[in-house]
């Protein structure tokens, strides 16, 4: 029996009870610095280049010109919103992976108020009917899957990735029927320019966000201090609590989805009206999935969520630059912002768990 | 005699919280070793570094002398440790024989009859009782456990560690346990057994190792050893374990149920034509086998259960007994709640329906009452008062009231609960296996709060297991049989044996048969 002469293990990993915010910082840093070494690597080994001109060019994507940062603002905003949208829903344990039909139905809904009425109505008509209307498909497009689940328990998951490709059929069939002869619906209300944004400060999305810090603030307080958020909180962690608490389950998954599918609506209304002006099947541009990881890793506090767009768009914007100023295929220039993503994710593991080695009990190791 | 496990300075900590501090003790060969503590006295932990969950911060481990690391639980099987943890490892749609032969080593052949022969050579030997033919899913509890005790001997496990296997165990089964553990211990094995319950710990074990707040106190012998002077060692103090039972004072009906009726999702009637009566100022017991409808009988009157029609469920605010009696049937806990009936419910799962895990004391404080008051805001300045209350007046052991409550151990979760619940100031006051995993020192906390609101009127409904309590603590025990009342006796002249009995035996009726 005693054959078994084992040894202590080489490396254990073990739960961090807590950890302060200097070392949360100073892992995270390591992490980057980790990941701009093999990104060097990387870059001076497989593409030729010189890995300080690389970065500079990365950076190059968001801070080079004003608009340049303004665009990258821009995009932020639509991923940003989404991702608020998704909070509520997934701090419920509701799984909305559709998002992005979400999104899509309440900018179809924008178009579609913006092509009858544009020209015809008042303008604070028409903003206030495009708005009214983005919400409601929106909020429809996540009332549908909430009521089904609240009533026959069906699988969330599933039942909003399917309301996306509903929805993109939607919107493709309408585009197709608006161009009419047309070889593609271009802009929309072109001449009269009809249910466009006044143009704030040089830019039509500057209302978007204007409307994106507002609600980034709302969604934070109201999950965090309002008796809904505190509702939504208890029903996600257990229905049985929740009854047993006297909240009506049904009655919450359905409002929270509600909630949810017109803040992405209301996307749609912001994308359409402010950004783009125009409708496509493109128009969410997988933001509705993106979101997802948003909001999951800023673990639905808003805020946070706000830094990991950042995150998302500057690496997005960076590689772009590199691609267009060294000529690169887009794979590599991917490859590259995507090392450094992996690295910043991957030292979330070391902040929550710590490594240590044998013979170094009471060593913290990072 | 040889030492068949001996710990050296074994220390374990979990972040600031020490578990386990500078342990040193020895288990023999061919011994019962009691392992005993108050909740979160690290005794769970220390038995988990043996069976190879987790690894000592410091420390050394000696089998049969010899100096071993135990870095997984395959280390610990080698090694001869087998432990039966209080939730099962079995495959359920396998028989026993199957999950027998899941613990084969690599070299051996899988041949089902050759592993029933040997399995069923292990039942003769130590005498267990059990169809190795049987599916897990048809097993009751206590052959579940036989079983998980079968699979470690198989094994070849020469000391075996069981973390409170009579918790969920009926007196008759328990006794059978220890008849085969000691059967065991004569054929040299060792065995540590972790439990709360004094009196078994005094009938079945040879030492007794006490464990306080981490510390190791030290091991006693049995036969030198009472009630009294274990929990001296266990709390580091002297306690009273007398049960109080005072005398109703002015009792008046509060509940009357009437052929109450609850059929399950399978269609199984799991309560038949209930009718009993609640008290003000009493407690009311509930003995039974345990899935004998307590569960449904409870969350029936807390509006948690479907009833089936012509169930009735009258509450009675006060002594005037026409004017405002309330049916409480076919009301959701809310409803309840707004027509002033105040029912305070401590549920059986009390992570998984009496409180949110993942939130603190603050946010569990708010669970019945954060929708009081017009505002949009929940108001959480009285919730944290009193989360501060209850930690400080029920001794809740915490790092902070913000702590997820799920991070605490089984007592303090349970004191947190007790708390809210008579903080709400009930008029009826549901517990269902109110004392459950705790300790002594906690259960008999409990036990005195129970009596303190029923001092002030409170109707209190005590579901229970250990039958020593029951009688000793409730006024009248309402015994459920089958989902049926099989019959109420008085708590101050009845026996264990006729409670027994009644849990057991269906009385025969007018025009049924037993």
């Amino acid at each position: 029996m005693n054959k078994t002469a084992v040894h202590e293990p080489l490396v254990r990993v073990i739960k961090r009870d807590t950890i302060s915010l200097k070392k949360k910082l100073l892992i995270r840093a390591c992490a980057i610095i980790f990941a701009l070494i093999i990104d060097a690597v990387f870059i001076y080994f497989v593409t030729g280049l010189n890995p300080l001109g690389v970065y500079q060019a990365m950076i190059r994507g968001t801070f080079s010109t004003k608009m340049r940062f303004s665009w990258a603002m821009r995009d932020l905003a639509s991923l940003l919103l989404i991702g608020i949208a998704l909070a509520p829903a997934f701090r419920m344990h509701f799984w909305n992976i559709g998002a992005e039909g979400q999104v899509l139905m309440g900018a179809l809904a924008t178009a579609a108020v913006m092509i009858y009425y544009g020209g015809r109505v008042p303008s604070w008509m028409l903003y206030s009917a495009m708005l009214a209307a983005s919400i409601f498909a929106g909020a429809l497009w996540g009332f549908i899957p909430a009521w089904f689940k609240a009533h026959f328990n069906t699988n969330e998951t599933l039942f909003t990735l399917m309301m996306n490709y509903v929805a993109i059929q939607l919107v493709s069939c309408s585009v197709t029927i608006w161009r009419g002869q047309a070889s593609s619906l271009g802009k929309l209300n072109v001449k009269t320019k009809a249910g466009w944004f006044p143009s704030i400060w040089g830019q039509r999305y500057t209302i978007n966000l204007i409307v994106v810090a507002i609600l980034t603030v709302a969604m934070y307080c109201y999950l965090r201090y309002s008796k809904h958020g505190y509702e939504i909180s208890v029903v996600g962690e257990s229905e049985n609590t929740a009854r047993y608490a006297g909240i009506n389950v049904k009655h919450v998954i359905i409002r929270t989805m509600i909630l949810s599918g017109a803040l992405a609506g209301l996307t749609g209304f912001l994308i359409v009206g402010g950004r783009d002006q125009a409708i496509s099947t493109g128009t969410a541009g997988g933001n509705g999935f993106t979101a997802i990881i948003v909001a999951w890793l800023a673990k639905f506090n808003t805020f946070i969520m706000a830094l990991i767009s950042f995150l998302l768009i500057f690496l997005e914007k960076g590689a772009a630059e590199i691609a267009s100023t060294y000529n690169l295929n887009d794979f590599a220039s991917d490859i590259i912002a995507g090392i450094i993503l992996f690295c910043i994710l991957g030292s979330e593991f070391f902040i929550h768990y710590q490594a240590v080695f044998r013979g170094h009990a009471d060593k913290e190791v990072c | 005699m040889e030492n068949a496990i001996e710990l050296q300075h074994i220390t374990k900590a979990f972040g600031s919280v020490i578990a386990n501090k500078n342990i040193s003790m020895s288990v023999r060969r061919g011994e019962i070793l009691s392992l005993l503590g108050e909740n979160g006295s690290g005794k769970t932990t220390l038995m988990n570094m043996l069976s190879g969950i987790y690894y000592p911060d410091s420390g050394s481990i000696k089998i049969k002398g010899t100096p071993v690391e135990i870095r997984s639980p395959k280390d610990a099987y080698l090694l001869g440790i087998g432990m039966v943890h209080q939730h099962f490892k079995l495959i359920d749609v396998f028989t026993a024989v199957e999950n027998i032969a899941l613990v084969m080593n690599q070299h051996e052949k899988y041949d089902l009859k050759a592993i029933r022969r040997k399995a069923r050579e292990i039942c003769d030997r130590y005498e267990f009782d059990i169809d190795l033919d049987q599916k897990v899913y048809e097993m009751s509890v206590s052959q579940k456990q036989t079983l998980e005790i079968i699979k470690m001997l198989y094994r070849g496990a020469e000391i075996l560690i069981l973390d409170e296997p009579t918790a969920v165990l009926t007196p008759q089964e328990t006794d059978k346990l220890f008849s085969v553990l000691r059967n065991m211990k004569a054929d040299g094995k060792s065995v540590i057994i972790i439990t709360h319950k004094l009196h078994e710990v005094l009938s079945i074990s040879d030492r007794v190792a006490i464990l306080r707040k981490g510390e190791y106190i030290g091991t006693v012998e049995t036969s030198e050893a009472t009630e009294s002077s274990l929990t001296e060692m266990m709390v580091g103090q002297k306690v009273e374990l007398n049960i109080d039972r005072p005398a109703p004072v002015d009792p008046h009906l509060r509940l009357s149920i009437h052929n109450l009726s609850v059929m399950n999702e399978e269609g199984v009637r799991v309560l038949d034509s209930i009718d009993f009566e609640v008290f003000s100022g009493e407690i009311l017991g509930i003995a039974g086998i345990s899935g004998n409808g307590q569960r449904e009988l409870l969350e029936a009157i807390a509006g948690l259960q479907k009833t089936e029609s012509d169930s009735s469920i009258v509450y009675y605010p006060d002594d005037d007994k026409d004017s405002t009696a309330e049916q409480l049937i076919g009301k959701s806990p809310k409803e309840i709640r707004d027509m002033g009936v105040h029912l305070s419910f401590v549920p059986e799962d009390r992570l998984g329906m009496g409180l949110v895990g993942s939130m603190g004391m603050t946010d569990n404080m708010m669970l019945k009452s954060y929708g009081n008051g017009r505002s949009i805001i929940a108001n959480r300045r009285e919730p944290r008062h009193l989360a501060e209350k209850i930690k400080e007046q029920l001794g809740v052991v915490t790092p902070s009231i913000s702590t997820p409550v799920s991070r605490l151990s089984g007592g303090n979760v349970q004191k947190v609960l007790v708390g809210r619940e008579i903080a709400a100031c009930p008029s009826v006051l549901m517990t269902a296996y109110a004392v459950r995993g705790l300790d002594i020192n906690t259960s008999h906390t409990i036990y005195r709060l129970l009596n303190e609101q029923k001092k002030k009127g409170v109707a209190i409904v005590y579901v229970g297991e250990d039958l020593d309590v029951l009688i000793d603590l409730c006024d009248r025990i309402l015994v459920l049989c089958g989902g049926k009342n099989n019959g109420i006796v008085d708590g101050r002249s009845t026996t264990k044996e006729e409670v027994g009995l009644l849990m057991t035996k269906l009385k025969a009726r007018k025009g049924e048969t037993a």
